[in-house]
């Protein structure tokens, strides 16, 4: 109950200021850039490959749901960082968060309503790019599973770098620190497979594990795989844990 | 209804609290005074389960701040130095929002936001943005937010500061009408806000305790000698200042007369009585049987400086110090002027 109430107060902080539309906004050009291009580059090959009288129509899932996953999932990287900045810094910065803190709730129904409304956005902002996968749908005949796979996939990983962003917006009262670290933090979870990549040593490949891409590839390929879940499930966990602990400590440092 | 026991509150390097302990019956209104760092926040912040004490306890109506922080924090009311109010946000939604964080039951809450909004006369902006209202609205919605859930306590930080003089008037009749059903703790560095609404003085310097007394006790120790300002012109511009100065220290009550300056033939004397003896009438027949011309006669306010080093003096000197520079720098009050006289 009042960690609803504490979502619904984020949420509605989203929409009044000009975060939400930025972040969606962003998301629909560049991820609409992105889906142009894809369909554009597919309308040209399968008539190319039509003139070279192959028979079967090519696969709109391999051709453009695939790579398009993997470039949206990287402009939310970019988006993700300015969701959460502001969380727990604005709080902290203008002091409502002595309002919160005083207040009968527990610190984890104050991390959980935030985050629930920071994943509610970016499934708001996941759900403009649904329109794009209708226009898929309009015109061919694309497979709704491995898609719908992907979509969750998107919806995980976002999840779980939102928790590890709100975790740093719980260490500063400065916004921008927050989204810079928080993009830093982002990034690089992004990018640890490259690790595993060159070197092939037990510590390279626990590393490549840690990377969140890594795990995205299975769901992008439409196959859901437990091991992924789990990597994703405690990843959010893990970020949750953090965040209430870092609340906790405000009280000391305060 | 708040107890406090041996309180000590430990940053990395210093102390804001130094070992407090103090009670306050329910009911009652306590002043909380102090200059700026003297560690009233951080009380503040203990009481109302923000921080914990490093050493020592706490408790308000029974339950310990550690030990049951939930059943504290229903039943206490807060409200910080700067009103923790949410910009992008109307005044009834955010009553509403308080409302339902403080658990106050769905239904209760319309009546409860109509009922504090006209107690703290916030009616007239409740369609305002936070982020748009005056200072004096946003400290009322600060205190309409704090009582919004009826608690036992209420604990107020500096709440008239950064109020223009009306509404710093406003602001006490609102908190004097809510003694009744509730105890206040507020905090304040303004000595006669603390005269016209409480009925306990709490008075802590440097993070120690240095005095608690009811505010009866509190100003008839201060008000024990009076200090009076006096001008006197010697009518043929012959009598020496060291003439008019014994003749002073003549009248009865005096115990001492300092002479200050001397311009134009007008002579300033500063006069000093002895534990509760009026002076002032004796000083005047004095003057005037003298055959000088008395210019000017008036009693002088204890300012607050003096005050704070009068009670922190026989406690500790360094408190004094600190008392000394944190009170040249408050703003002097007229109304203690007015008072004294």
């Amino acid at each position: 109950m009042n960690t609803f109430t504490i979502c619904n107060k984020e949420m509605q902080s989203y929409f009044r200021s000009p975060i939400a539309y930025t972040v969606i906004a962003l998301w629909a050009l560049v991820g609409g850039f992105f889906f142009y291009f894809g369909l554009s580059f597919f309308v040209q090959r399968s008539m190319e490959s039509a003139m070279q009288g192959q028979a079967f129509p090519m696969d709109i899932n391999e051709w453009i749901v695939r790579p398009l996953l993997s470039n949206v999932n990287v402009v939310a990287l970019f988006l993700i960082p300015m969701i959460t900045m502001r969380l727990f810094a604005e709080e902290k910065r203008s002091g409502t968060i002595e309002l919160l803190m005083t207040s009968p709730i527990n610190d984890i129904e104050i991390v959980l309503g935030k985050w629930l409304a920071a994943v509610g956005l970016y499934s708001i902002m996941l759900g403009v790019s649904v329109l794009h996968m209708a226009i898929l749908f309009r015109y061919g005949q694309p497979d709704w599973r491995p898609l719908a796979v992907g979509y969750l996939g998107l919806l995980l990983q976002g999840a779980c770098l939102l928790s590890i962003g709100t975790f740093i917006s719980t260490c500063t009262s400065n916004q921008i620190v927050a989204g810079a670290i928080g993009f830093a933090v982002s990034l690089l979870l992004f990018v640890l497979n490259w690790v595993s990549e060159f070197g092939s040593s037990v510590t390279d490949r626990v590393i490549g594990y840690l990377s969140v891409q890594a795990h995205f590839e299975s769901f992008s390929k439409g196959v859901l795989d437990s091991k992924d879940i789990v990597f994703y499930v405690t990843m959010i966990i893990l970020g949750l844990f953090l965040t209430s602990r870092s609340l906790e400590s405000v009280r000391w440092r305060a | 209804m708040i107890k406090v026991e041996g309180l000590t509150k430990r940053y990395a390097r210093n102390i804001a609290v130094d070992n407090i302990s103090f009670e306050v019956e329910k009911g009652q209104i306590v002043g909380f005074l102090g200059p700026n760092g003297a560690g009233k926040t951080t009380t503040m912040r203990v009481l109302t389960c923000f921080m914990p004490p490093t050493s020592g306890s706490a408790s308000v109506a029974g339950f310990d701040v550690q030990q049951s922080p939930m059943e504290v924090k229903r039943r206490i009311g807060y409200l910080p130095e700067t009103p923790p109010l949410y910009p992008d946000m109307e005044v009834a939604e955010y009553l509403d929002f308080v409302g339902r964080i403080k658990g106050i039951p769905t239904a209760d809450l319309p009546k409860r936001i109509n009922d504090v909004a006209e107690k703290c006369a916030i009616g007239d902006v409740k369609k305002k943005l936070l982020g748009k209202l005056s200072k004096g609205y946003r400290q009322r919605v600060g205190l309409a937010q704090a009582i919004l859930h009826n608690p036992d306590v209420l604990i107020l930080d500096e709440p008239t500061s950064g109020l223009d003089p009306h509404q710093i008037i406003e602001t006490r009749d609102l908190i004097k009408g809510l003694a009744g059903d509730h105890t206040i703790i507020l905090s304040t560095h303004i000595l006669p806000e603390v005269e016209q609404i409480c009925g306990k003085v709490i008075i802590i310097a440097k993070g120690k305790l240095v005095a608690t007394d009811s505010v009866e006790n509190l100003t008839s120790r201060l008000r024990g000698s009076e200090t009076v300002a006096i001008e006197v012109i010697p009518q043929d511009g012959s009598a020496p200042p060291a003439n008019v100065q014994s003749r002073l220290e003549q009248v009865a009550g005096v115990s001492r007369v300092i002479h200050k300056e001397s311009k134009d033939g007008r002579l300033h004397f500063t006069v000093e009585s002895l534990e509760g003896r009026h002076i002032r009438p004796g000083l005047a027949r004095a003057v005037i049987e003298s055959g000088w011309n008395l210019n000017e006669l008036h009693g002088m306010a204890l300012s607050l400086e003096e005050i704070f080093l009068e009670l922190t003096a026989s406690h500790k000197p360094e408190a004094a110090e600190a008392l000394k520079e944190a009170a040249a720098e408050a703003p002097a009050e007229p109304s203690a002027e007015e008072e004294s006289k």
